[in-house]
């Protein structure tokens, strides 16, 4: 089948609602410090139920009215921990994802459905066949987010315990998905099975997959990382990364390292889109847009969540300190972490340098007389995208012309109507640029994306 | 206690297996279909070594298209995470508003080893109490946030009250794990647990820990002794038994339209119907189990005459030709036993709880004030 390019390269956008739970975090932008994850917020009364269906139906059905490609469910497989206590000021737990997206399927019709599955604690058998099977009760609308478990820390939740270190659960994961592809390839498209033997450093598994091909053959791989391990992994096996690099400059370095590594695998620049996940603020005009954007950034950093923040890069105690007053007088402590893994929270975030980022906060603080609170809403994450529907739609057009990315994935703020503003004021801006799509073009996530089907040759028996 | 005679509600489900069937819509009509006759619950069952669609994902994909009725896979506890089994049935109890259930099963082949590679297949008895372990987990990261865990309190900046999230700590013999679960609790508080308790250890498993226990039996007195039976195990374990529902498990084949229940399929009972007073013949064992070969009319008498004898709490049934039989049973036995005013004619309640007269389980670690 021959596609004819459009004029304008076009832009991808998926959702991601409830990106607080993963269990290392991630923020958008650049900042120094993933900060803890907060970008829901929960205390505005809009903001309703982070669990009952009802608020993945909203979020679903307005993300399939803006014809996004997708809506992912972002995983943790451990509630996060700060001083051996259950964090508790950001929304915490969620549901399953494969089993919200299969009941989601049952609300949409085009709309992708990618659900995080942790390579580290899982296997893949049970994964392959329930990931097949959420792509036949979707008709072809299924993705899998690839994420691998970084502690030990997770590992006390499930039967082999904390048993992988770094190296090895990118090896793992990469055999993982290679074993997953097997087994979705033991059936072939007329529906004949063949039997399965995988045998590698972490799987010896062989029999029958009881699963037929499912619509796309294989569902969608997306892989979530950003080491060096995981950029290779990406070219050579992923079909989307879900990256971490809002910024334009950023955005296009990490845009040009990946696709550039693609060739040694004998794939295009198309074969991988790149979407990192971004926020977004509308307003009428930019300084509405500014000021709500800071509310936001304000209800984000509690002044419980800006001192838990400082405790992160200082390691030590710092619940007698006033969130308004002025930052620590002390340094960090260097070595605040005996875990295996040095400079890792359990579940929480990881910090390179604390002494490094504590001297450059302090400068910032001072410089601009800024208060705990003001200090760590100014240095941590910021909004991506802030402007009028029309700036924003815009500059997310100019990251894509750009190649500073493929499309986006959006975390909105509110659940579950953080979405209904972009689908009803920027998509169809987006559209008016020839930039977006006007309707989907197939029925399957693949044909969203423009990915070609996986080979079949080789399956004919 | 342990000699009631039963006599409650007369409890119904039904079997929506229609193997190698990956279509969605096809599931969705069985499930109205059987909703129409406002039965308990149905099933869905699976093991990882026959073809056929993950069974939890199936009934997830139903739940939003129904509206009351139990849903209840097959969820074997071998080679899976409880961590993940756990998460994924409360999920399913999440997005059908509680009416999730989950049959637990266990893997017994070195097939299904191999399709794992992590251990060698073991004895059933082994695996069962394993799954009992699982079941047990299973409740306690259900219980690990309290309900009202999540308070949003703006004054302190606390989405939840971690002094109402709860380490398991769960040692077993065969695994362990920390918690809390990633899922709040679910709608149900535990979503209900269904143990067929016909053979072995899964019968102590059962008494243990099922809410719904199924028996493949051919006779009411078979049922109404390992009904004893299992209702003094479960005192034993320190339960109520009066919150273990008991089933029969029938194979439906109602082809033959009006016509009587054959002779030759009802041995056990056939020899005593005109004594319970009921028509039609009794079940015949089968390699897949009990098996009735008849009319609807026939079907609804078995029933009644079982449950009235207080041998049951109602039955679990499984129509060879899932189109044509589920129909038969909804229009012709469920009909007739509604017009007898032995079954329900619509859903009094909304949870799958409500409609077995189970109550929703109190919190352990509320109950007694556990550590976090
Ligand atoms: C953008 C992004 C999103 C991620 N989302 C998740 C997630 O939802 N759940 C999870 O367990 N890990 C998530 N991760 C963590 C990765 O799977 C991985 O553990 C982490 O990036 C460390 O691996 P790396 O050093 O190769 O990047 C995410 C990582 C990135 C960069």
């Amino acid at each position: 089948m021959t596609v004819r390019k459009p004029a304008v390269k076009q832009i991808h956008l998926a959702a991601l609602p409830h990106s607080h739970s993963h269990s290392r975090s991630r923020s958008s932008g650049e900042s120094p410090v993933p900060g803890v994850d907060n970008t829901t917020v929960w205390a505005d009364p809009r903001a309703k139920s982070q669990i009952e269906f009802a608020s993945f139906e909203h979020l679903a059905r307005t993300a399939e009215r803006g014809l996004f490609d997708f809506f992912l469910l972002a995983g943790g497989l451990r509630l996060r921990e700060h001083k051996g206590r259950i964090h508790d000021l950001d929304v915490v737990g969620h549901p399953e994802a494969i089993t919200v997206l299969n009941a989601l399927a049952a609300v949409t019709e085009r709309l992708g459905l990618a659900a995080t599955v942790d390579a580290t604690f899982n296997e893949p058998y049970e994964t392959a066949r329930r990931l097949a099977t959420l792509d036949h009760l979707s008709g072809g609308r299924a993705a899998w987010n690839v994420v691998t478990s970084a502690d030990a820390f997770t590992g006390a939740n499930f039967r082999r315990g904390g048993f992988l270190d770094r190296a090895d659960r990118h090896a793992r994961t990469a055999e993982f998905v290679a074993a997953a592809r097997e087994l979705w390839d033991s059936w072939t498209p007329e529906g004949v099975s063949r039997p399965f033997a995988h045998r590698g450093r972490h799987f010896d598994i062989a029999g029958e997959f009881t699963v037929p091909r499912s619509p796309q053959g294989h569902p969608v791989v997306i892989q979530a990382g950003d080491s060096a391990e995981a950029r290779e992994f990406a070219a050579s096996s992923a079909d989307v990364v879900f990256a971490r690099h809002g910024t334009l400059e950023a955005g296009r370095a990490f845009y040009a390292d990946v696709k550039r590594r693609l060739a040694a695998y004998g794939r295009e620049p198309e074969d991988l889109k790149i979407m990192p996940g971004v926020t977004f603020v509308l307003g009428d005009t930019a300084a509405e847009a500014q000021e709500r954007a800071a509310e936001i950034r304000w209800q984000q950093i509690s002044p419980q969540n800006a001192i838990l923040t400082l405790e992160q890069i200082w390691g030590v105690d710092l619940s007698d300190h006033d969130p308004d007053g002025p930052l620590p007088a002390f340094d960090p402590d260097p070595d605040p972490h005996p875990d295996p893994e040095p400079g890792l929270m359990q579940g929480g975030v990881e910090v390179a340098d604390p002494r490094a980022i504590a001297e450059k906060w302090r400068a910032l603080s001072h410089e601009k007389g800024l208060s705990i609170r003001q200090t760590v809403i100014e240095a941590t994450g910021r909004q991506s995208f802030v402007g009028t529907p029309e700036a924003v739609a815009a500059e997310l057009e100019e990251f894509v012309r750009t190649d500073a990315a493929d499309g986006f994935i959006l975390a909105p703020h509110l659940t579950p109507g953080g979405l209904d503003e972009f689908v009803d004021r920027v998509v169809p801006l987006l559209q008016e640029r020839g930039a977006y799509r006007t309707h989907y073009p197939g029925t399957t996530l693949r044909s969203h994306l423009g990915l070609a089907d996986p080979p079949t040759e080789a399956l004919i028996p | 206690m342990t000699s009631s005679t039963g006599r409650g509600l007369l409890h119904l489900a039904a079997a929506v297996d229609q193997p190698t069937v990956f279509d969605a819509g096809s599931y969705v009509e069985l499930v109205r279909l059987a909703e129409r006759g406002v039965l308990d619950f149905v099933t869905l069952g699976d093991t990882f070594a026959r073809p056929g669609p993950d069974a939890l994902a199936v009934l997830s994909r139903v739940a939003p298209a129904t509206r009351r009725i139990g849903l209840v896979p097959t969820v074997t506890t071998t080679h899976t995470e409880p961590f993940h089994v756990q998460a994924a049935v409360a999920t399913l109890d999440w997005v059908s508003r509680g009416r999730a259930g989950w049959h637990l099963d266990v893997s017994t082949t070195e097939g299904e080893a191999r399709l794992f590679g992590r251990r060698h297949a073991a004895p059933a008895d082994t695996l069962w109490q394993e799954a009992g372990e699982v079941a047990d987990v299973a409740a306690r990261l259900w219980d690990s946030w309290e309900d009202g865990a999540e308070i949003r309190d703006v004054a302190t900046g606390r989405f939840v009250d971690r002094d109402k999230l709860h380490h398991t700590d769960f040692e077993g013999a065969a695994f362990s794990v920390k918690g809390p679960s990633i899922v709040p609790r679910p709608p149900q508080g535990h979503p209900v647990r269904v143990v067929d308790a016909t053979e072995g250890q899964a019968r102590r498993t059962a008494a243990r820990y099922a809410d719904v226990a199924l028996l493949r039996v051919t006779s009411p007195a078979q049922a109404a002794a390992v009904r004893t039976e299992l209702r003094g195990t479960a005192e034993e374990f320190g339960r109520d038994p009066d919150t273990l529902r008991i089933l029969a498990c029938l194979v439906v084949d109602l082809g033959d339209g009006e016509h009587a229940a054959e002779p030759g399929w009802g041995s056990p009972l056939f020899g005593r119907r005109r004594e319970l007073g009921g028509g039609g013949g009794g079940p015949l064992g089968t390699a897949q189990g009990p098996r009735y070969r008849g009319g609807p009319v026939d079907l609804a008498d078995l029933i009644a005459v079982w449950h009235q004898a207080g041998a049951v709490d109602g039955f679990h049934l499984t129509p060879v030709e899932p189109r044509r039989d589920l129909e038969r049973l909804v229009n012709g036995t469920v009909a007739l036993l509604q017009h007898r005013g032995l079954f329900r004619t619509f859903y009094p309640g909304s949870t799958l709880r409500e409609h077995l007269g189970l109550g929703r389980p109190a919190n352990q670690y509320a109950v007694t004030g556990g550590t976090s």
